[in-house]
């Protein structure tokens, strides 16, 4: 049986419906020697800002059981050098391209996507409003309904094309926020950014990380973000896309079953930089083990 | 840089607490330069999560060698592998020593596991004309690795071999009665040694290349996790894993701390 791998994200078709996270994934470039990066469903960029970001002091990374705590500070090149060094390499690879933003302020989200905009080869957006390792935005803005409300209406006039919020868990009731994004017209919600953790070396007794507290990813936090998918499905009508501790097609079809249309996979890139390619084949064969014409539906096709 | 699984030939104890372990990876061997590292999963589970950096110690032929301490999880897993046991691994990660540059007398300075990229760097050196020293510091006697070294000068903290105090001492000490002709160090070890060297040689005035360690969650540039602080620099950092894990140690400000 051949199954239909294609998934809709609103406006955006994809081949195949697992991505690379955004910051787990670099531009693309760094992984090509060792990943088939024409069987990703796509490449969610590292976000971008208006100008570059130096990150925050080390340590920025500490392990911690079945995850681990990252407080990287949205280092990046900025916008410009990306359209410049990084976008022609992206734009090659033929597959789907979502450019990821953060920023300060409302106006530089504006001014980064409008920058966007101008280019070829980019078939959406992602919108990170819920880093939580930067003083600035991050966090404060992903956890404020009515600045949500804003950026997403701002950037909604400024681009036809897809636009996903990428949410944090780290709210009292996520579902008011994917409310918001949905009601301003966003295609889609990415679920979920980081968990805020903090881990403390006994020995030293000083944080395992230079801002004390980082983002916890990876398998720890699935079964919390699939909660979070799950109580969202349940109060919008578009687009979800699943992130949180996949390893495996196993992981991505969970997400896919309490309500995901696409998932993403991240941390484990960092093990493993061809996982996103091996979930995809492992989704299919499970599609063609049940008989599934089409990994669509499997999106909420949760049994309860 | 390749993902490769790759075959344990051999693990052995080679010190108090220090294990080696030999893969057959040609793909890596044939192209490996000294202070470039591998990344291994440790395990198929999630714990550990994270790959597992290190040093290639040595290349024979096919092979590649990784000594390591067991200090967590993770080295206490790579320990308990036999023989036969298969590693996914990624390599060689990272840049490497230069040995091409102008100098006569190269002075390797390891501290204590530190000691791990020499071996290779000193089987590449040989096939120069250029004169070999290794200082290598450690706790004590049981914790000196000299294998596969050229004129070793030992100190440890507690006495028990070569000179009482530190390698950085004994250097300088050296220093101090005659001078090396036209010297380079090469310096691996902890951050206090570091910082150390980093220390005399602005008083001697020697090149010096250091490789840096860091914990580090992917090894090849994606996470960004892996900063140093470069020295009057606005780009501010570099990452060990893939601008380093060598750089000028005159680049780096190295910090405080263990």
């Amino acid at each position: 049986m051949v199954v239909n791998t294609e998934v809709n994200i609103g406006v955006l078709k994809l081949n195949n419906p697992v991505l690379v996270a955004s910051g787990t994934f670099g531009y693309g470039d760094e992984c090509k020697e060792m990943v088939e990066l024409h069987k990703l469903g796509g490449i969610v960029t590292k976000s971008l800002s208006l100008n570059p970001r130096i990150g925050n002091p080390p340590p920025r990374i500490v392990e911690t059981t079945g995850g681990m705590l990252n407080s990287i500070g949205l280092a990046n090149i900025g916008v410009k050098k990306f359209i410049q060094d990084k976008l022609p390499f992206l734009k090659s690879i033929g597959t789907s391209v979502i450019v990821n933003i953060a920023a300060s302020s409302v106006d530089e989200y504006c001014m980064v996507l409008s920058l966007l905009e101008e280019q070829e080869g980019i078939d959406g957006y992602e919108i990170n409003i819920s880093c939580p390792n930067v003083k600035d935005g991050g966090l404060s803005f992903g956890t404020n309904l009515s600045i949500t409300v804003e950026i997403t209406k701002r950037l909604r006039s400024l681009t036809t094309k897809p636009l996903i919020i990428k949410l944090t868990p780290n709210v009292t009731k996520i579902s008011d926020f994917a409310r918001a994004a949905s009601d301003e017209g966003a295609d889609a919600v990415a679920v979920i950014n980081t968990l805020v953790g903090l881990a403390v070396d006994i020995r030293t007794r000083k944080p395992k990380l230079s801002t004390i507290t980082g983002g916890l990813s990876g398998p720890a936090i699935k079964p919390v973000a699939l909660a979070k998918v799950y109580e969202i499905a349940r109060s919008v009508k578009i687009s979800i896309i699943g992130i949180g501790g996949i390893m495996t097609a196993e992981d991505a079809i969970e997400f896919m079953l309490v309500g995901a249309s696409a998932v993403q996979v991240g941390t484990a890139n960092f093990i493993d930089p061809s996982t996103a390619v091996k979930v995809a084949d492992g989704i299919v064969l499970y599609c063609t083990q049940n008989k599934i014409d089409s990994v669509q539906k499997l999106t909420g096709a949760m049994q309860y | 840089m390749i993902q490769i699984l790759s075959r344990v030939s051999n693990v052995r104890s080679i010190s108090d607490n220090i294990w080696a372990i030999n893969l057959v990876s040609p793909e890596i061997a044939s192209i490996v330069k000294p202070g470039q590292f591998i990344n291994v999963k440790v395990s198929e589970s999630y714990m550990p999560l994270l790959r597992r950096p290190f040093s290639v110690q040595q290349v024979n032929a096919d092979e590649i060698t990784i000594i390591f301490s067991v200090y967590g999880l993770g080295t206490a897993l790579l320990s308990k592998k036999r023989p036969g046991e298969i590693l996914d691994i990624i390599g060689p990660l990272g840049n490497s020593f230069n040995t091409e540059d102008k100098f006569d007398t190269a002075l390797l300075v390891g501290g204590g596991i530190g000691v791990a990229p020499f071996p290779f760097l000193t089987s590449i050196l040989k096939r120069s004309t250029k004169n070999i020293i290794t200082y290598l510091g450690a706790r004590s006697s049981t914790h000196v690795i000299t294998q596969q070294l050229e004129n070793v000068k030992v100190a440890t903290d507690d006495g028990s071999m070569g000179y009482h105090g530190t390698v950085v001492d004994l250097l300088r000490k050296d220093f101090s009665g005659s001078q090396y002709g036209n010297p380079k160090i090469f310096a691996c070890g902890p951050t206090p040694m570091l910082r150390s060297i980093s220390k005399l040689i602005q008083e001697i005035q020697v090149p010096c290349e250091a490789s840096f360690e860091s914990a580090m969650a992917c090894g090849f540039g994606i996470c960004q996790g892996c900063p140093v602080e470069l020295v009057n620099d606005e780009k501010k950092y570099a990452l060990v894993c893939k601008d380093g894990p060598v750089f000028d140690i005159r680049s780096i400000r190295i910090p405080y701390g263990s």
